[in-house]
């Protein structure tokens, strides 16, 4: 029979392109599928369709204007970008920030993981093809995206943070829009496990699905909540604690599953611990100055220098090669999705095509970061 | 037996999920409580931005059509993006007999602006601010090219309005 | 009874011409008309959804044109209707033309025997149900052709797990009727339908009849290509899965047949397990053309139910929506019918 079938039926492999323009690849990624039947037997990456070079503008950009390019990269996490800018000239020039500033640094930066992770929610509910998720994420980034407007100005691209601190001080509304936002959320976050975690659906379609070892997601360098899925411990807020980090609890969430649901798990566990981090942080804003006076003219000394933060999607690095000039001579950034995207072909072959975009929404891209 | 258990359990997760977007459904067809989006264009009049919401930068003038640049080209320089220009002239001040610059145009690039902030810190006269108007949109590329000081404007006499 | 306006126009057309070219006259008026109510239907299903959906998602749907939005539809397909035909190069033309005319005109084929009330039913013959069933069916067919045709994977794709699904769950749907008909013992529709002024049977049938609702309803998803079991178009995996490459009014076809054949659905599961046209308790049944209202609303009532599922669920995976059909609702489904037997041979149904 297996002969008959063989020799009468022909089957072919294929290729399909999907996207530069897709739905479910959250932007201008390129994903070159080898097809047998709906089983993925390779994925290739193409990259580039989103490229702006931003490493090689922020070489003729002083420090000062490297920090907006940064809101460029992941928008979703742009204060943290920015704050590893920040925090990298401000290591290298010896520049003391208040507690003020590093307080208000660590707020902003929760609740832009907390609004990332909402999107990333709703997105990752409309890829499953639960299509009402969008809008309730949608909700509670909203009240987010307030907080920051009537703080920093924007919503999405904030270019909060200056060398020094942060450019404008916490608006009076902050910590109560700040503390309604908890007490929302708070209410809010069970219904999403009861919409979407635990409904029988979505678990089955996310369980052992993607699934990458321990070993495996180490070899790859993933991080951030990807990596924690695997239950790699990589949570650069633990591991070498900037702003305020070091005076808040939180818990670093480690799910050994590796698989899809792992990760799922991951970011909506994160979302309770930034609840945690702000509810700790909001009585607590110590006074004094938002800002730091520094030099019109920021030359960093010769040298090389380094700056990781976690952001929402992970491990976010700067490293800027100085030869004492006000531009940098090399600036690199090292983006977090990048790394986590060159596992999805280990993560994906064999399955169908729609576990490709699950797992996708999973590891959480955002193109912009992956091609600078 | 999990085969039954597994149907009893996922339509039991099935409903509740149901549950709750009924619930919002409910409201919304008999209150419009839960709505969250805002009816745009009919808003335009009643929609009121936070005071630091960077619209796009404008020049402060006063009710005299004054205002306080005074073309130091400081804001040009400080703009990664290349989205001012600064057309500046000399004039002979009679009072004190010098050459004084004074600007012709304040040349702003709207759609080549990233909102950046870095010109209105780098102002040292504090004649540039944000704007909050957001509503941008244009038929003609061109039109999103503004002057910012107005026609006929001067420069205010120092010490007077300073912020 | 057949409502006198019906007579009056008969009588009127046999004083103009011969009986046979009144015969072929009126299978063209109501030809006619039900290509409008079939345009009208889809429009307002359209317009239903979206509204529905916006309160599902926290926002307001459709509002802009008319009231409530209600004209929204028609502007969209007025915008349609202009739009230019595309098509892909290599694609089987003929086919590729000929695709959505197969999923309408089943779509029409089966409204013909919907009982919109007692007066209102086109075509009524003894083996309903099952033309029905059969019927739709081959609407399938439009779908896949599309896919096919198209030269395109993702349409060729999308068409591949109509089949799948299909074949599948034709059965699932199948039997639920089938469990449905041995409590009523014909398949003729009107004769349903009148067997249940003492109850309908739902109540009547009460736990195998309401076990094959459940199983209807879900199966009727899956027919009618909706989440969750919307892998056809799954806009997230295929883009826009068979259709992809339709534009203009072949889409439209393609898009008021997908609400058609929810509409058909939905009257099945009404005339089966709700009563059809009839009353609660019988309480309008002295008023002419009440039955036309009764319909209507348990319809939308069920339709309702169908669009809950839409804005609540995620989407299954190809191999999921083979488990469901072959583990779950098969081996129930048989067991229901065996029990649906004995409680009618026992005479334990009310
Ligand atoms: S806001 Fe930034 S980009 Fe815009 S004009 Fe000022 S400096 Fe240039
Ligand atoms: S706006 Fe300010 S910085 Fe720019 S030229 Fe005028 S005074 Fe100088």
């Amino acid at each position: 029979m297996e002969e008959f079938l063989t020799d009468r039926l022909k089957t072919q492999e294929y290729f399909l392109n999907m996207g530069p323009q897709h739905p479910a690849t959250h932007g201008v990624l390129m994903l070159l599928l080898k097809l047998d039947g709906e089983i993925i037997q390779n994925v290739e990456l193409d990259l580039g369709y989103i490229h702006r070079s931003i490493e090689k503008m922020c070489e003729r950009d002083t420090y000062k204007q490297i920090i907006h390019l940064t809101d460029r990269l992941d928008y979703l996490s742009s204060h943290m970008n920015n704050e590893a800018v920040c925090l990298l000239v401000e290591d290298a020039l010896n520049i003391e920030v208040a507690d003020r500033i590093k307080v208000i640094r660590t707020m902003m930066s929760e609740l832009s993981r907390i609004s990332s992770h909402v999107l990333w929610w709703g997105v990752m509910g409309m890829d499953i093809g639960a299509l009402t998720t969008f809008m309730y994420g949608f909700r509670e980034r909203e009240m987010i995206n307030d907080i920051f407007e009537e703080t920093c100005g924007a919503r999405l691209t904030m270019n909060y943070n200056v060398i020094g601190g942060v450019r404008y001080d916490l608006h009076e509304n902050f910590a109560k829009r700040v503390k309604d936002f908890i007490t929302h959320f708070r209410k809010k976050l069970p219904e999403y496990d009861k919409l979407l975690s635990n409904n029988i659906i979505f678990q089955k379609r996310l369980e052992g699905i993607g699934y990458i070892s321990k070993e495996d997601a180490v070899a790859y360098g993933l991080n951030g909540p990807t990596a924690r899925g695997s239950g790699v411990s990589c949570d650069v807020r633990k591991i070498h604690p900037y702003s305020a980090y070091d005076r808040v609890e939180f818990e670093e969430i480690l799910f050994p599953e590796g698989d899809s649901y792992a990760r799922y798990r991951v970011r909506i566990r994160e979302m309770w611990e930034s609840l945690s981090i702000l509810e700790q942080l909001v009585d607590k804003i110590p006074e004094g100055e938002h800002r730091v006076k520094t030099k019109a003219v920021i030359k960093l000394p010769e040298g090389d220098f380094l700056q990781r933060v976690e952001s929402a999607r992970g491990d976010f690095g700067v490293y800027v090669k100085s030869d004492g000039q006000k531009f940098p001579y090399r600036l690199k950034f090292r983006s977090p999705g990048f790394a986590n995207l060159t596992a999805l072909n280990k993560m994906a072959k064999g399955l169908k095509i729609a576990d490709l975009v699950a797992i996708l929404s999973t590891i959480d891209i955002v193109v912009p970061d992956i091609d600078r | 037996m999990s085969y039954f258990s597994d149907i009893i359990n996922g339509t039991k997760s099935l409903l509740i999920g149901m549950r709750i977007t009924g619930k919002y459904f409910f409201v919304n067809f008999l209150t419009r409580k839960d709505v969250i989006t805002e009816q745009y264009p009919d808003n335009l009049e009643t929609l009121n931005m936070f005071d630091r919401y960077r619209g796009e930068v404008t020049m402060y003038h006063n009710e005299n059509n004054e205002h306080r640049c005074d073309a130091c080209t400081l804001c040009e320089k400080a703009c990664p993006n290349g989205s001012i220009e600064i057309i500046s002239d000399k004039e002979l001040n009679p009072e004190t007999g010098k050459n004084v610059r004074y600007i012709v145009k304040h040349i702003y690039h709207l759609e080549m602006c990233t909102m950046c902030g870095l010109c209105i810190e780098a102002c040292p006269q504090d004649a540039i601010q944000w704007g909050q108007n957001f509503h941008h949109v244009q038929y003609d590329r061109g039109k999103l090219t503004k002057v910012l000081n107005k026609p006929g404007s001067k420069i205010m006499i120092k010490t007077k309005e300073k912020k | 009874m057949i409502l006198n306006i019906f007579t009056d126009i008969h009588n009127l057309l046999l004083g103009l011409m011969s009986a046979k070219a009144v015969h072929i006259t009126e299978l063209v008026l109501i030809g006619v008309a039900y290509l409008g109510i079939f345009a009208v239907l889809g429009l307002f299903l359209v317009w239903l959804e979206r509204r529905v959906a916006g309160f599902f998602q926290l926002r307001l749907g459709p509002n802009r044109v008319g009231p409530s939005g209600l004209f929204q539809t028609i502007a969209d397909a007025l915008k349609l209707v202009s739009k230019e035909l595309t098509g892909t190069v290599k694609a089987d033309k003929q086919l590729y033309k000929i695709a959505p005319y197969f999923v309408i005109t089943t779509a029409l084929m089966a409204m013909a025997l919907i009982p919109f009330s007692q007066e209102i039913q086109a075509f009524d013959i003894n083996i309903g149900v099952f033309f029905l069933i059969s019927v739709s069916s081959i609407g399938v067919l439009g779908i896949f052709l599309a896919g096919w045709s198209s030269n395109n994977k993702y349409s060729l794709i999308g068409g591949m797990r109509t089949g799948i699904q299909m074949i599948s769950y034709e059965l699932s749907v199948g039997m639920a009727v089938v469990t449905m008909v041995v409590l009523a013992g014909t398949l003729q529709i009107s004769e349903i339908v009148e067997l249940q002024k003492s109850g309908w049977f739902i109540f009547t049938g009460h736990i195998p009849a309401i076990i094959a609702f459940m199983i209807f309803m879900i199966a009727g998803t899956a027919e009618s290509n909706r989440v969750p079991f919307d892998l056809v178009e799954a806009e997230s995996e295929l883009g826009a899965g068979f259709h992809t490459e339709y534009s203009g009014m072949r889409f439209a076809y393609y898009f008021l047949a997908e609400f058609v054949n929810m509409f058909i659905i939905a009257s099945i599961a009404v005339v089966l397990f709700f009563g059809g046209w009839l009353s609660p308790f019988g309480i309008t049944d002295a008023i002419p053309f009440a039955g036309l209202f009764w319909f209507t609303v348990k319809v939308i009532a069920v339709i309702f139910i169908f669009m809950w599922f839409r804005w609540t669920f995620p989407r299954f995976r190809i191999d999921q929506l083979l488990t469901l059909e072959w583990k779950y609702l098969l081996p129930i489904n048989m067991v229901n019918i065996v029990l649906m037997a004995l409680m009618v041979w026992l005479g334990l149904t009310f």
